[in-house]
């Protein structure tokens, strides 16, 4: 991925997502560098299903029409792992079986120069300096969003997706972290689209808002 | 490639059944020409059946089948339905790997050493409550009925379906069930039995017909705990097939045929028995009766399982009892004294057998690792798993080796072998092994496999690895524990084999579990011991790795404890 093919936009042409034959979603938007577009509904509104389909783990059962494109590149037909959309989870789901370290490195390409500087970089921007070796079993909720989150941010995604990311932490966590992850976003420059039915959420993303049906 | 795998699997477990039973099949109407039999005849099946004792020996396979069936299945559901929790709960659920590990032979022999006229229990009993001052002159071990081999399949049977029950339960929410049955007045027992088992029941059958086949056509177990004159179907057949009058082989063919019969049959009864049940529990279901005879079924579960568990535990120490004994008057307790001198002896034997054992384990072991992990990587790949609970045809097929009696079509299998001109080697063997390994292998893995959260692969690969590098980097490091249990079952299945080996090998390729097999007839306690010691501590070694490693492995990752 190189720095010219960053700082675009993220676009849902015309997308049309269908079970059965039952519209579950229609979606037309265009999410710029840096914004974050919230799609909101209350569950089984097929807010997942649109993630599934952004990222590319759409279940093969749904039949999708319409095109998802980074800048001016067509990613509909990629496969997950070269589309270059990052995801977070509501759980941070930081590998059990690698340290803190083995996880931020797992984010960064295989062609990274100087991997252990950025590493140790990341866990610096977030206070968690020196915490590479650690167990991340033993880390709290909050630090391990936080790892989450800079996993991703290595991974120089050119667009990210985010699964109602703060709905699992508690009341004073969220806040903090929902400023963390929006203003790195924006520093990093990535289009973004938020799923989520908190209304504080949208609020805190400050970008346009969508709601699902 | 990865697509391949599914159809590799069903061709390497039902290309070599068919063409087994398909040769099996001509020989028994008389034709195979490299024996001289150039015509289609009946005459094979005119000599089994003039056979002395045939019918008996058919009803006793028939009869252990059933029977070994029938009761292993109550004492497993009688426990669960029992089950609260409680210390010997959890002690008998940490007993089932290695209980399962423990080779039917090895099992057998532990038995017979227990319950034989000069055997432990007489033993302990003895002169004391039985006044015996010498072993009385009973036929314990080897009765005319096939009631030692019934008890001896029993004891491993009931850890197999034990097993395969508690993986079935995951799919049931059971504990909602229960106390929804419960918070209706249903003490917890009959809540179980009422409201849990007639759904486990349908998840667990294919294991029962397996031990069904199993039980009917067993034939090394038969060979040391089974009745003599006449000895059962399956080891009737092994005779005839090793008879040095090679014209004898048309009707061991047709008693191949006859074998397959039975176990059929033994199946359609069972399913008969099935409906029968059916129709008749569907009143005690929605009777509502809440609490009568819960306590005498909860005790009923527990003591057998019990007993079960004990048996086959004390069985294993008076193997290695047996094995360290120097002179041992009979009704003393314990011999004399102690000596290394059987094992001293026994050690330039073994090591050959020993090694050949774990080569032939290792290798079939991995080769049915590496085609499960494929056929399960890519049902994960092409979205296309089964649905739980669900009966798809692929995992029918897995069981075809378990359900088709080995001797039915060994034998076939090691003529179309020798008609391709494959000499019996220990590649052959491997072979052999994979049919009935890989079966294990899979079951024992796909569990763990498909209730992986996906999301797991998801991060990665949305972090930019691709999906060979999710596989290696994430998928297998967090499975590592229930890979490793999967390889130790393989190996546990294989070490046991006894009549693959020693038909593939014919003969040539000694195993422990041949030898130790071998060694039944000759009624050496000393050297069985040695042997059948031997046995049953090669599968352990595995289920040891497969605890030990993870640990080993995991001790700074507290995540990975409980495995996924």
């Amino acid at each position: 991925m190189t720095q010219s093919c960053r700082e675009s936009h993220l676009v849902f042409d015309k997308v049309h997502i269908a079970l059965h034959g039952r519209t579950l979603l229609t979606l037309d938007a265009r999410i710029a560098p840096g914004e974050v577009l919230t799609v909101m509904g209350p569950s089984g509104s097929g807010k997942s299903t649109l993630l599934a389909f952004a990222a590319g783990f759409l279940s093969p059962a749904f039949e999708a029409e319409g095109q998802v494109l980074l800048g001016e590149h067509d990613i509909t037909a990629l496969p997950a792992e070269r589309r270059g959309v990052g995801l977070l989870f509501q759980d941070p789901l930081l590998f059990p079986h690698l340290s803190v370290g083995g996880n931020l490195r797992f984010g960064l390409p295989r062609a990274a120069p100087d991997k252990a500087a950025k590493v140790a970089a990341a866990l610096a921007a977030i206070g968690l300096a020196g915490f590479g070796e650690r167990d991340p079993a033993t880390l709290s909720g909050g630090q391990q969003s936080r790892v989450a989150l800079m996993r991703l941010l290595l991974s120089t995604p050119r667009a990210v997706l985010l699964d109602e990311p703060f709905s699992k932490l508690d009341t004073a966590l969220r806040n903090e972290m929902r400023e963390l992850v929006f203003s790195r976003l924006r520093e990093a420059g990535l289009p973004s689209l938020l799923v989520t039915h908190d209304h504080q959420d949208a609020a805190a993303a400050g970008g346009p808002i969508i709601t699902l049906e | 490639m990865l697509r391949l795998a599914p159809w590799l699997i069903t061709l390497l477990l039902v290309g070599p059944i068919l063409a087994g039973l398909a040769m099996a099949v001509l020989p028994a109407f008389g034709y195979l020409p490299a024996l001289g039999g150039e015509a289609f005849s009946l005459t094979p099946w005119r000599e089994l059946f003039a056979q002395p004792g045939l019918a008996r020996s058919v009803g006793i396979s028939l009869a252990s089948g059933l029977a070994t069936t029938a009761i292993s299945l109550t004492v497993v559901l009688l426990f669960l339905a029992g089950a609260s929790g409680s210390r010997l709960d959890r002690w008998i659920r940490r007993m089932i790997s290695p209980l399962l590990s423990i080779p039917h032979a090895a099992a057998a022999f532990g038995l017979a050493f227990l319950i034989a006229p000069s055997g432990l229990l007489a033993r302990l009993a003895s002169p004391g409550l039985t006044g015996w001052e010498r072993p009385p002159d009973l036929l314990i071990v080897q009765d005319p009925w096939g009631l030692s081999l019934m008890a001896g399949l029993i004891i491993k049977e009931i850890p197999f379906l034990l097993l395969m029950s508690l993986a079935a339960l995951h799919q049931l929410d059971v504990e909602r069930r229960v106390a929804m049955a419960r918070s209706l007045g249903y003490r917890p027992t009959l809540a179980w039995l009422k409201a849990v088992a007639p759904s486990l029941y349908p998840l667990i059958r294919l294991p029962i017909f397996a031990v069904i086949a199993y039980a009917s056509s067993v034939v090394d177990v038969a060979m040391i705990l089974g009745p003599t004159l006449p000895p059962t179907l399956a080891v009737s057949i092994l005779t005839w097939f090793n008879d040095p009058d090679l014209s004898r082989r048309f009707m061991a063919s047709a008693g191949a045929l006859l074998q397959l019969g039975v176990t059929a049959a033994a199946l359609a009864i069972w399913w008969g028995l099935e409906c029968l049940i059916r129709r008749l529990g569907r009143g005690w279901l929605t009777g509502g009766q809440r609490r009568a005879g819960e306590r005498w079924l909860l005790m009923t579960g527990k003591a057998l399982i019990l007993l079960a568990a004990v048996t086959a535990l004390v069985g294993i120490a008076g193997l290695a009892l047996n094995s360290l004994a120097g002179f041992w008057r009979f009704p003393d307790g314990l011999p004399q004294a102690f000596t290394l001198q059987h094992w001293q002896r026994a050690l330039p034997s073994l090591g050959g057998p020993v090694s050949a054992t774990l080569v032939i384990a290792t290798a079939s072991t991995l080769l049915a690792l590496g085609l499960a992990l494929a056929a399960l990587e890519n049902e994960q790949r092409s979205g296309r798993q089964p649905a739980q609970g669900q009966l798809s045809s692929a995992l029918t097929l897995l069981y075809l080796p378990l359900i088709v009696p080995q001797i039915a079509f060994l034998f076939g299998l090691m003529v179309v072998m020798e008609s391709l001109g494959a000499r019996p080697t220990r590649w052959l063997v491997i072979f052999g092994h994979l049919l009935f390994v890989l079966p294990y292998v899979f079951l024992s893995l796909s569990e763990a496999y498909r209730r992986f959260d996906p999301r797991w692969s998801r991060v990665a690969l949305t972090l930019g690895a691709t999906p060979n590098g999710a596989f290696w980097r994430v998928r297998l490091p967090m499975l590592l524990a229930p890979m490793l249990t999967a390889v130790a079952v393989g190996l546990a299945v294989s070490i046991g084999q006894y009549l693959p080996t020693l038909l593939l090998g014919a003969g040539r390729v000694p195993t422990v579990t041949t030898e130790a097999v071998a060694l039944a007839a000759g009624g050496n306690r000393r050297l069985i011991g040695v042997w059948a010691l031997m046995q049953a501590s090669l599968p352990l070694i595995g289920f040891l790795i497969a605890v030990g490693l993870p640990r080993l492995l995991w001790s700074n990752r507290r995540g990975m404890r409980g495995t996924p």
